[in-house]
């Protein structure tokens, strides 16, 4: 499979990250080599294989219905950004 | 010649203490993200813990609907970047839902029963807030209700009209409300939904081009904004154009819907099993238990009230839409000692001052046991059901109990025959002309003399016995 | 001081013969001198290092102490520490000072232990050479001109030139094993959710596990004692029992059955190592074990198994650094797509990037199947392979990576060709068994590492193996040279 500079900026669109133009063709390489390796998959029939998301056969521990965090406000807002009256700060946001 | 396709997704808040995911409060109204834990920001490095409660719930909820209860549920990341979605993905429940295919019953207006299809019932963590005054023409984002519990509960497209659609909120509402799973508080967005609405040509079999009208917060706001949102795709097709799919915002100032731009773009959700939550397993054992613990339902109760308190269907109806209110006449009966007029009072009485104050049964100024005390005043016939009512709006102002006031008032019904025949006496002679007429036959004058001891008595004289000791004296 | 083991170091500091802090300047000495050609650190906390010494000496002077009370550590930068800059080796992290410690912070720090300082990882833990790392290439103590490995590349250099007695690592694919294997020293990655994952920053969530690096399986063994254990933070924990890890050392291996696939030994192992690996083998026959031939039959799938699910994992998992909370923001974003696209475009770096977007693209309609879930499906049969052979045998080995420890530069153009140096170490990841890494010789004086893998929970069995291994011969002991 090898993936074409427009396929390569509509993923790099949907993962939310800006690619120089002059970056595009090293990456539409990079990608279409590594898709390459991983088509080797394709080589095995895995008809009727349940898919295994976890490597731990185990069930989900449910927690207490308890409330044990406190107001850190102060301190998580100390390594972000752009704070303003305990809000945190983005460029518009046009509903 | 039109016909209106319906389907409802509701977000029902579940009533937990803490978030779904981590031990952060969920109470309303705090200090912005002074309620967003190292969990709910999404901080590097942190893990989702799975509340018990939340699992209960909507367990609770997937039985009393009488649908399938997964043995095997798995939370899924439905991936998208939004401000108010900290981690770039919220963990949902996608191919493997808790709770899959019920049924809700709705009366329609001739009194007819609809099944209305649930198809399924999800768990998943509510996003922030945006806030967009006054911030340099910035956006500010309130973590507070991030990570929330919600249960979405998305109906098949069964509903045929704005009505129907209403009464299967409702249906849902008072479910959640009466299963103790959501507080139903529509104004803080507990209970809020989105409607995927669209319009065919009667008989034709395929659906017509969707718009889903995104987060109505109120009953009345459904029916408007799928009406005008059917009017709108019909003027559409009529005008020779096409319906686009897309996601459209319901203005209630402006009474209109329109698009969102923010969320015009096709997403790609990227749904996957998320690798930090195992899949949760319920075990026969766990849904039965949960099944001996159900609250009694609404439509149970509904035939209780009628059959134990001898209701009529409308007023039993009326008692069990919510089960604060069922609770509340309960209570009453219970502290009166007298169903029928529990009934009338909850039905009438306050419902009506709830009503013109716009406020819940269980914001009421009375309780059921204070309001017990004055309905025994009026069994016992200390006062006239007249005067309770004034008694009734004495107590709700907060001046006190029942007997308080109709002490300080003076409100004690006249039962002394001396005291009412006195009245009376004084009022025939005072009127011969209506004795005369009366005696002559004509027997509405008798109201007449009822109305004139009533008001010498200040209405505090017992009508029975004026009735009584009037046809006595006026006897010729 | 700093040629002595931890169990010499821990009765040092019990007898009285220097205290935690004279040795916690020792090795602070050391780093200051000798880390400028590795660069194998990319924070040191003097300071609270030193603090912390003081408290562990009052701690010996109590009769609180425990065995690793006043041991120095170097901590890899992936776990967060409160107070201090948890980079994570990326630009994205650079000003990223953690609000909270990681739960295996908490527990070194209960154990009181004295934390040296951070060091340094491929960016986000995506690498097999440290050279991805924001904070520049580390070194090979063994030759300067190579690489480590990675993504634990600077605990393994760090260990490896005795600038800190042990040091903690994550393992997704191999990060802890081949790095270990490079640089010559021991390395366990522990079985899936031994070791808790909250506070260790995520790369992909159903393989990442942190476990010990050390510079023999008794330091190991110590350190693991210390870090495993069940956590509720961690629904992926298991809440099982930890075992005294240096209880079983010096039990006999006599018996063992160890399995040799042929699949480590086949077209693309270098011949050196081939030879290194095949005399450990003879050796552990000679301690009374013996060897079965098994065959892995799906293991030419691991990379394109591993690379999918480890990659569609971590794009959704670096979705929150956006720029809004915490991390990287761009100048004077326009507007909210520019704000996220530039954040993290400028953010994370080429390698990180391309396995954002690679597993986007796994994970995107229509391609869903082709790529994630066929990939789950393949993990199915990879784990069935081991599960089967671990009905015939106690343990598996062979080589951790496929050669010495390659030049800086030499495969940094071509990430496929990196990829293929994690073919021996990521199936045990894809299945969430424990695996070690110990050295067993040398090709061209650069280090070869003997990879032992275990069943489920085999922690302790694997160390007694290990340890055995070490009693008998002197590899681990050896020391590059200029950092004796």
């Amino acid at each position: 499979m090898s993936l074409d500079a427009d396929e390569v900026a509509r993923i790099a669109h949907l993962a939310g990250l800006a690619i120089d133009e002059a970056d595009i063709p090293e990456y539409t390489t990079n990608l279409s080599n590594i898709l390459e390796l991983v088509e080797q998959m394709s080589s095995v029939d895995t008809a009727g294989i349940e898919p295994m998301a976890h490597p731990l056969e185990l069930p989900q521990r449910l927690r207490e219905d308890k409330v044990t965090e406190t107001d850190q406000r102060e301190l998580f807002q100390k390594c972000a950004p752009k704070v303003e009256r305990g809000l945190y700060l983005v460029p518009q946001v046009i509903e | 010649m039109w016909e209106v396709v319906i389907g409802l997704e509701i977000h029902a808040q579940l009533a937990t203490e803490s978030k779904i995911f981590s031990g952060a409060s969920t109470a309303y109204g705090a200090a912005p993200n002074t309620q967003a834990c190292a969990v709910d920001l999404g901080l590097p490095g942190v893990l989702p813990v799975l509340n018990k409660e939340v699992v209960r719930m909507a367990a609770s909820f997937g039985l009393a609907i009488g649908a399938n209860v997964s043995r095997r549920s798995v939370f899924a990341r439905k991936n998208y970047f939004y401000p108010d979605l900290p981690k770039g993905y919220q963990i949902s429940q996608f191919e493997l839902p808790i709770v899959e295919r019920g049924n809700i019953d709705i009366e329609l207006e001739d009194g007819a029963i609809k099944s209305i299809g649930v198809t399924r019932a999800h768990l998943e963590e509510d996003a922030g807030k945006s806030l967009h005054e006054d911030f340099q023409g910035m956006t500010g984002i309130d973590l507070n209700r991030a990570g929330t519990p919600l249960l979405e509960i998305v109906s098949e497209p069964d509903m045929r009209s704005a009505k129907e659609a209403v009464a299967y909120m409702k249906k849902i509402h008072s479910l959640v409300t009466y299963l103790g799973i959501c507080d139903g508080n529509m104004q803080e967005g507990s209970f809020r939904c989105d409607a995927n609405v669209s319009v065919r040509p009667q008989g034709q079999q395929e659906f017509g081009t969707r718009a889903e009208l995104k987060n109505i917060n109120s009953f009345r706001f459904v029916e408007r904004a799928i009406n005008i949102e059917v009017e709108r795709q019909i003027d559409i097709i009529e005008g020779g154009g096409e319906i686009v799919q897309e996601t459209r915002l319901y203005d209630a100032d402006k009474n209109e819907t329109r698009s969102m731009r923010s969320k015009e773009e096709a997403n790609d959700y990227r749904y996957f099993p998320d690798p930090d939550l195992l899949p949760v397993e319920l075990t026969d054992a766990y849904l039965r238990g949960i099944e001996a613990t159900l609250p009694e339902l609404p439509e149970q109760k509904k035939a209780r009230f009628i059959t134990d308190y001898s209701l009529k269907q409308g007023d039993a109806d009326v008692l069990t839409a919510s089960r604060a209110l069922a609770d509340f006449f309960e209570s009453l009966v219970e502290a009166s000692g007298d169903a029928k007029l529990a009934a009338n009072w909850v039905i009438g009485s306050v419902a009506s001052m709830l009503n013109k104050e716009n406020l819940d049964i269980t914001d009421s100024k009375i309780s059921a046991e204070q309001l017990g005390g004055l309905l025994q005043r009026v069994i016992d016939n200390t006062i006239s059901g007249k005067i309770a009512k004034d008694v009734f709006e004495a107590m709700w102002q907060g001046e006190g109990s029942a007997d308080a006031i109709i002490e300080s008032r003076g409100l004690k019904q006249i039962t002394d025959s001396g005291a009412i025949e006195k009245i009376i006496d004084d009022i025939i002679a005072a009127n011969p002309d209506q004795v005369e007429q009366f005696r002559a036959g004509k027997d509405k004058v008798l109201g007449f003399f009822v109305g004139q001891v009533m008001k010498a008595s200040a209405g505090k004289a017992n009508p029975g016995q004026v009735n009584q000791l009037l046809k006595q004296k006026l006897a010729p | 001081m700093h040629d002595k083991n931890v169990a010499e170091l821990s009765a040092g500091l019990k007898n009285g013969d220097f205290s935690s802090e004279e040795l916690t300047r020792v090795y602070l000495n050391r780093i200051e001198s000798l880390d400028k050609d590795l660069n194998s650190f990319i924070s040191v906390t003097a300071e609270q290092a030193l603090a912390a010494a003081r408290i562990a000496d009052q701690q010996y002077k109590s009769g609180t102490a425990g065995p690793l009370t006043g041991i120095p550590i170097a901590q890899k930068d992936i776990f967060c520490i409160q107070g201090v800059r948890t980079s994570c080796g990326s630009k994205m992290l650079a000003n990223f000072i953690a609000p909270y410690d990681a739960t295996v912070v908490t527990r070194l720090n209960e154990a009181g232990m004295v934390m040296l300082g951070k060091t340094n990882m491929d960016e986000f833990a995506m690498g097999s050479s440290n050279e991805n790392s924001f904070y520049g290439a580390v070194k090979n103590p063994w030759d300067l001109l190579a690489v480590p490995g990675g993504s634990s590349g600077g605990s393994a250099s760090a260990v490896a030139a005795q600038l800190a007695p042990v040091a903690t690592g994550t393992d997704t694919g191999g990060s802890i094993r081949q790095p270990a294997s490079l640089c010559g020293i021991t390395g366990l990655k522990p079985t899936y959710g031994r070791v808790s994952r909250y506070g260790m920053i995520a790369f992909a969530s159903s393989l990442d596990q942190g476990g010990p690096m050390a510079r023999s399986a008794e330091d190991a063994a110590m350190l693991l004692n210390a870090m495993a254990g069940f956590d509720h933070h961690d629904s992926t924990s298991v809440d099982r029992e930890v075992p005294d890890y240096t209880g079983n050392l010096d039990q006999s291996i006599e018996g063992l059955r160890i399995g040799i696939p042929a699949e480590f030994f086949a077209e693309g192992l270098d011949d050196g190592v081939a030879s290194v690996i095949q005399a450990a083998l003879q050796e552990y026959e000679k301690m009374g074990a013996s060897l079965v031939d098994i065959s892995l039959p799906n293991s030419g799938l691991s990379i394109p198994t591993y690379y999918v699910v480890a990659m569609a994992e971590c794009s959704s998992n670096l979705s929150r650094f956006d720029g809004v909370r915490f991390g990287h923001r761009c100048e004077d974003p326009v507007d909210l797509e520019d704000l996220y696209k530039r954040s993290r475009g400028e953010g994370f770096g080429a390698e990180v990037k391309r396995r954002i977007m690679i597993g986007t693209y796994a994970l995107s309609a229509g391609y869903y199947d082709a790529y994630y879930l066929k990939a789950q499906q393949l993990r199915h049969l990879i784990s069935d392979d081991y599960k089967k052979a671990f009905e015939q045998v106690d343990v598996i080995m062979g080589p951790t990576a496929p050669s010495v420890a390659f030049d800086i530069g030499e495969k940094s153009d071509d990430p496929v060709s990196m990829y293929l140096s994690d073919i021996y170490t990521i199936a045990v990841n894809l299945a969430g068994l424990p695996g070690m890494s110990i050295p067993a010789g040398f090709v061209d004086n650069r280090p070869v590492g003997l990879q032992i893998i275990g069943n489920y929970f085999d922690e302790s069995r694997l160390l007694n193996i290990a340890h055995q291994f070490q009693c008998e011969t002197n590899w681990h002991k050896q020391v590059p040279p200029g950092y004796e």
